[in-house]
């Protein structure tokens, strides 16, 4: 999906009219930056909220009587263990257990969930989960919706103002407030928020309705990517691909130990042999020293000049008012406080190993 | 008197007695975005038209800025080492990136003035 074939979100038309910078990301067309600038974006998320048009994103319907088994398949995951509402983040994984995509699993009914998947394995998705579906009683109905992220610690209040009540809703968390509405209390800035999927009027209305207010934002995707990068979160393409596993990337907290040890989740034999070994490389924090980014690509070096590992997401953190990274390192030398180089265009550039997040997280847990 | 040149990678040189003081156009960092850091170059290094001379970095990318002419590298932006944002702020003021001597001067002919700049970007 590039050149010719580059998808337009539903409301691109808001966006160019709000003065927006657009790029190329994931086969979409997506604005970047707006007038104000990452830097102040990314600031007024953390401060007040951030309105973001994430519609280059995929909503799957899974429902039907076999709906659970074909997910607790298809994902390391117990899907009828999840209360009704309740929302797990998790993966599709390859024999090899390999990660071919990570989403969030929400539990809407008995029999039927929302998987919220990245854009730019949205086909893969889907083809894998169809493939696997024909082995049970479930359905696969991917949905068109405008999917906006409403994040910031004034979000819930800018909802209230737009008439929409969260109140009850805890982090990791997902509704179905309005007829073809999905709204969850998740996000990807490490804030309180918000992700509504909603048909295209509506969301012109609710986007009107939270503009109207002198602190609603579009915030570009340039900020989402330094935002999430400051909350510790990986970026499927980059910091997860299908030749890296949960254990490898630091993610296990997402399966549920019995699941480890019984589950028949695709994956689930490489998996175990991989805890059973031990990961090579794990994923870590990385901050560099001074002003000057690493960014992804970049080669590690320990202080004996040996390979330690490569940085696969990095930038400036506006926030923390230095550059921040994160990358695979060598298990050894993967403990907070290590010293590594980073080789930045023939300069090296020292690192230390540092804990993720580099911004505190502030989820609304109850 | 000072004389200015643009060039079409969005270059500025401000010439006097022989020496340009080099940046980049407002365009230019408006399209860049909030600068970071800026990787000056060493004072004596001698460049030819085309080679890089500083990298700026913005907060999601790293972006060379090339010598729009031959010559040697006479001073640095020191203070763009503290405060990159200058960059963006004045981009043809204080948000100068270098200053080089020029090897030949008759390349500055074939370079564009501020209206044929402006014509160039639209």
């Amino acid at each position: 999906m590039t050149g010719d074939h580059t998808r337009h979100l539903p409301l691109e038309d808001l966006h160019q009219a709000a003065g927006a910078r657009f790029g190329a990301f994931a086969g979409w067309s997506m604005p970047l930056t707006y007038p104000p600038g990452v830097m102040k974006e990314h600031l007024h998320t953390r401060e007040h909220a951030g309105l973001f048009d994430i519609s280059h994103m995929k909503l799957f319907e899974v429902s039907g009587p076999g709906a659970t088994a074909l997910l607790n398949r298809a994902c390391p995951l117990d899907a009828g263990a999840l209360d009704i509402s309740q929302s797990k983040y998790t993966f599709f994984l390859n024999e090899a257990a390999g990660i071919i995509d990570d989403l969030i699993v929400t539990r809407l009914g008995d029999d039927r969930f929302m998987v919220v998947a990245n854009a730019g394995n949205a086909v893969e998705d889907e083809k894998h989960l169809r493939e696997i579906s024909a082995d049970f009683d479930a359905r696969v109905e991917p949905l068109d919706r405008v999917f906006l992220a409403i994040q910031g610690p004034d979000a819930w209040a800018a909802l209230a103002r737009a008439g929409i009540e969260t109140g009850s809703l805890l982090f990791m968390h997902g509704v179905e407030p309005r007829q073809n509405w999905f709204m969850s209390r998740s996000g990807y800035t490490g804030e309180d928020g918000f992700e509504i999927g909603l048909p295209e009027a509506d969301a012109r209305d609710l986007v009107a309705s939270l503009l109207k207010d002198e602190r609603g934002q579009w915030i570009g995707l340039a900020a989402r990517d330094s935002l999430r990068l400051e909350a510790g979160l990986c970026l499927h393409g980059q910091d997860l691909t299908p030749e890296i596993d949960p254990v490898s990337a630091g993610l296990m907290w997402a399966i549920p130990k019995e699941i480890r040890a019984a589950g028949h989740f695709i994956g689930a034999g490489a998996l175990r042999s991989i805890i059973g070994r031990g990961p090579s490389q794990k994923r870590a924090g990385l901050k560099p020293d001074g002003r000057q980014p690493v960014r992804a690509g970049a080669a590690l070096i320990d202080g004996d000049g040996n390979p330690a590992g490569h940085v696969t997401s990095g930038g400036f953190g506006p926030s923390t008012g230095h550059p921040v990274a994160m990358g695979y390192v060598d298990t050894a030398l993967a403990r907070p406080g290590t010293k590594l180089f980073a080789d930045v265009r023939g300069t090296k550039i020292p690192v230390d190993v540092a804990s993720l997040p580099f911004t505190p997280h502030r989820y609304r847990k109850g | 008197m000072a004389k200015t040149y643009f060039t079409e990678d969005h270059e500025w040189l401000r010439v006097e007695g022989g020496v340009a003081t080099v940046g980049i156009t407002d365009y230019a960092q408006e399209q860049l975005g909030d600068l970071v850091f800026v990787e000056l170059p060493e004072i004596g290094r001698k460049l030819a038209k085309g080679d890089p001379a500083v990298v700026v970095e913005s907060v999601k990318a790293a972006s060379d800025v090339y010598a729009p002419v031959d010559g040697e590298i006479t001073e640095a932006n020191a203070s763009l080492s503290a405060d990159p944002s200058l960059v963006n702020s004045a981009a043809t003021g204080d948000g100068w990136l270098w200053k080089m001597k020029l090897a030949n001067e008759s390349q500055l002919d074939s370079l564009m003035d501020e209206a044929g700049y402006k014509a160039h970007i639209g």
